[in-house]
């Protein structure tokens, strides 16, 4: 188990070498620099030159590499071409919302996924059919459009939850918790049907297995047969699944961040980006891959959890 | 799996095309006319869209459907029919620029990964898990960042992204052509590697591949849409569908109606390419499938009908079984016709019979385990002084495991892989025999006891994959006798196992059959072991009982030819040197087919 551990974070090392200086490497190809399109570059030539200077663009694509990642390895990211603040400063800031949200959709896709999943499984039917029709919906609308059909119903019909902003957890739970509800539900409403597809399909299977006839044979309820040795079988191959939907999902933060005007890090991305921020884009995507890798992780000890073969 | 193939009888139909079996799939047909009114649509965008894109009417702002505004106005009073129209060339153009380039290089470098296979093989695998591991979203925003908000970039960089996904599949899809038998021949034959890829490989997977590429050009319109929606790659005012949907949002206390244009036509999108590509996977399973189901239905035989008049059940039997008709789902032909026997007290009853003949699906049937696909279609059976239908499984639930404990074949898979030997035995006991946390297991360290296995506490908290098949087969028994049946049902309990583990295990059921007098079941086609411990033997062909005697007499006084050639046809009495015997020749020879 701990050199599964081990061996994770082992390969989260090329990972984050590789998408960190993919950044620089990119940049040395694109047409024209960062200087030339911010703004304190555009005054004068030597107001440029000055500027690449200070960003030190002047210097080759593996110096300004290695600069960054020595002083990335001591907690610092440099700072944003735009606002000048400390880019570790800024990011830190917002990652609370996004792993707020991140968290949030894996509790609630995780729950309702595995029992919708299994029940399909077993009764087929409504559910099965209901899953179905679902998971052509999550599947064919875009997050951001389910987000906003979420506010119309929700929010501005109804008037139940907050249409947009967020609340600190400190200032108020219970408005917290509100803020979140819809834009977990955003994000969710399409993990939830692959989640349960997967269950569905790895129950079907895990039910028909030799060992499944055997339980039966030995005396045991069908309760414990499908809920204690059904699900915990198929529980395997969903963990996998699970790994990837919330990569995915946390994909979809930056366009439900943006839509709910959440503080977090995908729209403090989408900032970055519109307005060339190379050195902040650099940290959230570092901050991005550190979420995924930990995911990897919590997959790869849960899937050592439930999988004595690998534990043992 | 036979069983369930066969009862799906399907006729073994000419191959027909991929595209016409996709046409004849309601659904996919919808979804090809739907894409390809799409592009045509926005290839002609500017013929037929009635106003221009970013033509502004302020004196028709935010109109819903009007006559002239098919689908209404923006905020800007712009046309909203004719901002589709156009929006559907960039979506377009993405996906082809992203299919172009998963395409290549997924289907490239998986065949070639799948097919040389070695060190070039796991570098890849691993740099697929790597990119796969990417944020991708992320690592979009940078490329755009970085090439000036740039398209083109963004979808080649979407292609790239996404090729690793394709070539997982391309990858898994070859391994397992590139390791037939004719790919092989062709290497011998002298065909170049290139020649091999491309004529006999790629043509074998191209439908996986089709299908692969079809969902991904799902994902593509979702991102192309999510790019523009976040104003990057098609910068507004030009009009794009994910440029739409975020002009909504910004005016849906208003107007929610705005929404509805480009969503469902985003939706539709994704929803036809994925359509199709499950249309195709639908497609190609069937093709397969009906091949292999054409094999087992010309391998159905005919039965031959040699059941004697009905005898009342025996009340002295422990069990006693009457008329088991056993059919598959939607077939005429029984694959059990009309089976009787007692099993006395403390007797153990061979069932004798060629594969196929029925006699698993006889001792599945009286606990109510009958694979799906079939079914008792009548049967009575009286045990432990009930009578139970046969034909209705759910009252036979309350038999297993106190009345008819059962072991099986493969001794390893009865095991759930997830829990501990120790659970599999306390979790019974809890369950059935209402035995607490402690006392069960303590019951279940005797059960191992009792079982022969030595260390008992420490087998117990083992899992199944850390024990061997002799000793899962000792663990098997122990829980079926964990609440004391009066029959233990044993389906080829041996057969798995080694031989010096077999005479093992068949000494083990001989002594504790001796030692409580608990009558057994024996289904098995080893003459050998018929000898070694069972009192009577019952010779089942093709689903009927042909003769049933003590066991000395079966070997030594045959009743009927097919029991003799049976027993003929016993392996260990073959002679060096000479061809086996079967139980067709001698059978046929005998010119004794009814």
């Amino acid at each position: 188990m701990i050199r599964l551990i081990l061996h994770r974070l082992l390969v989260s090392i090329p990972l984050l070498l590789a998408v960190t200086l993919l950044t620089y490497v990119l940049d040395s190809f694109a047409p024209g620099d960062v200087a030339a399109t911010l703004p304190q570059g555009q005054t004068s030539l030597k107001a440029y030159l000055a500027l690449r200077h200070k960003l030190g663009l002047d210097q080759p694509v593996m110096q300004q590499y290695g600069h960054w990642l020595w002083r990335a390895l001591h907690g610092d990211l440099g700072t944003s071409y735009f606002s000048g603040e400390r880019v570790v400063n800024l990011l830190n800031q917002r990652l609370g919302v996004t792993l707020s949200i991140v968290v949030g959709v894996l509790i609630v896709c995780v729950s309702a996924g595995l029992l919708l999943g299994a029940l399909s499984a077993l009764r087929g039917g409504i559910v099965g059919r209901t899953i179905d029709i679902l998971s052509i919906a999550g599947l064919a609308f875009p997050s951001f459009w389910v987000a906003l059909i979420l506010i119309e119903v929700f929010a501005v019909k109804l008037e139940w939850l907050p249409a947009i902003g967020y609340t600190s957890i400190f200032a108020s739970p219970r408005l917290w918790l509100m803020s979140l509800v819809l834009p977990v539900l955003a994000v969710a409403l399409h993990s939830i049907t692959s989640i349960a597809k997967q269950t569905r399909d790895a129950m079907g299977e895990v039910m028909g297995r030799d060992f499944i006839r055997a339980l039966r044979a030995s005396g045991l309820s069908e309760t414990s047969v499908i809920w204690k040795h059904g699900l915990r079988n198929a529980a395997l191959p969903v963990v996998t699944v699970i790994g990837l939907v919330m990569i995915s999902a946390l994909g979809s933060t930056v366009f439900v961040e943006r839509i709910f005007v959440l503080p977090g890090l995908g729209s403090l991305a989408v900032e970055a980006a519109t307005n060339s921020d190379i050195a902040l884009l650099q940290g959230a995507t570092l901050y991005f891959t550190l979420i995924v890798i930990a995911i990897n992780l919590a997959v790869d000890v849960s899937y050592g959890w439930l999988n004595p073969k690998v534990r043992t | 799996m036979s069983l369930q193939a066969a009862s799906g009888a399907l006729p073994a139909a000419a191959p027909a095309s991929l595209l016409r079996r996709l046409l004849g799939r309601p659904l996919a047909a919808l979804a090809l006319l739907w894409l390809s009114l799409v592009l045509i649509a926005s290839l002609l965008a500017r013929l037929i869209a009635p106003y221009d894109p970013l033509d502004q009417d302020l004196l028709a702002m935010r109109q819903g459907p009007t006559p002239a505004h098919w689908l209404g106005t923006d905020a800007l009073g712009r046309d909203l029919l004719s901002r589709l129209l156009y929006g559907g060339l960039p979506a377009l153009t993405g996906i082809v620029e992203a299919l172009a380039v998963a395409g290549l290089l997924g289907v490239g470098i998986g065949v070639t990964a799948g097919f040389y296979r070695g060190r070039y093989d796991r570098l890849i695998v691993q740099a697929v898990d790597l990119v796969m591991s990417l944020p991708a979203i992320v690592v979009l925003l940078s490329i755009l960042s970085i090439f000036h908000n740039s398209m083109f970039a963004a979808m080649i960089s979407v292609g790239l992204l996404g090729s690793v996904g394709i070539i997982r599949v391309v990858r898994s899809a070859t391994l397992a052509v590139g390791s037939e038998l004719y790919i092989e021949a062709a290497r011998i034959a002298g065909l170049s590697d290139f020649a091999i890829i491309t004529r006999h490989v790629i043509a074998r997977i191209a439908g996986t591949i089709i299908v692969q590429l079809s969902l991904f050009a799902a994902v593509v319109v979702l991102i192309q849409t999510g790019i523009s929606f976040l104003g990057l790659g098609v910068p507004p005012p030009a009009p794009s569908w994910g440029g739409m949907i975020f002009d909504a949002s910004s005016v849906l206390n208003n107007d929610a109606f705005m929404l509805v244009p480009p969503g469902v036509t985003v939706a539709l999108t994704v929803l036809a390419f994925a359509l199709i590509g499950d249309g195709l996977r639908d497609a190609l399973a069937e093709r397969w499938m009906q091949r292999g189901a054409g094999k087992v239905a010309a391998a159905g035989g005919t039965a031959v009908s040699l059941s004697g008049p009905r005898r009342a059940p025996d009340l002295e039997a422990v069990l006693s079984l009457r008329g088991l008709v056993i059919h598959a789902q939607g077939r005429e032909q029984p694959l059990v016709n009309g089976l009787d026997f007692d099993l006395m007290a403390g007797e153990t009853l061979g069932i004798v019979g060629e594969s196929g003949s029925g006699k698993t699906l006889s001792v599945l049937a009286t606990i109510g385990l009958l694979p799906s696909g079939t079914v008792v279609s009548s049967g009575q059976m009286l045990v432990a002084g009930k009578s139970y239908d046969l034909s209705d499984p759910r009252h036979l639930s309350v038999l297993r495991g106190k009345v008819l404990g059962m072991i099986f074949q493969e001794p390893m898979a009865a095991l759930d892989p997830c829990f501990t030997i120790g659970t599999h035995l306390t979790e019974v006991l809890r369950a059935r025999g209402g035995l607490s946390r402690g006392a069960a297991r303590a019951r279940a360290i005797e059960l191992l006891r009792e079982v022969k296995i030595n260390d008992p506490e420490d087998v117990a908290r083992r899992y199944p994959h850390q024990i061997s098949g002799g000793m899962a087969q000792r663990v098997g028994i122990a829980r079926a006798l964990a609440l004391r049946p009066l029959v233990l049902i044993a389906d080829e309990p041996t057969t798995a196992l080694d031989v010096t583990v077999q005479a093992e295990i068949l000494d083990l059921m001989r002594g504790l059959a001796a030692s409580s007098h608990m009558a057994m079941l024996l289904v098995t086609h080893d003459w050998g072991v018929v000898a070694d411990i069972c009192d009577r033997a019952l010779v089942l062909y093709r689903g009927t009982c042909i003769e049933t005697a003590p066991v000395a007499q079966i070997f030594s006084a045959p009743q009927h030819a097919y029991t003799a050639a049976l027993l003929r046809a016993n392996p260990h009495n073959a002679l060096p040197g000479t061809e086996l015997p079967t139980v067709a020749d001698v059978w046929q020879q005998q010119a004794l087919v009814p």
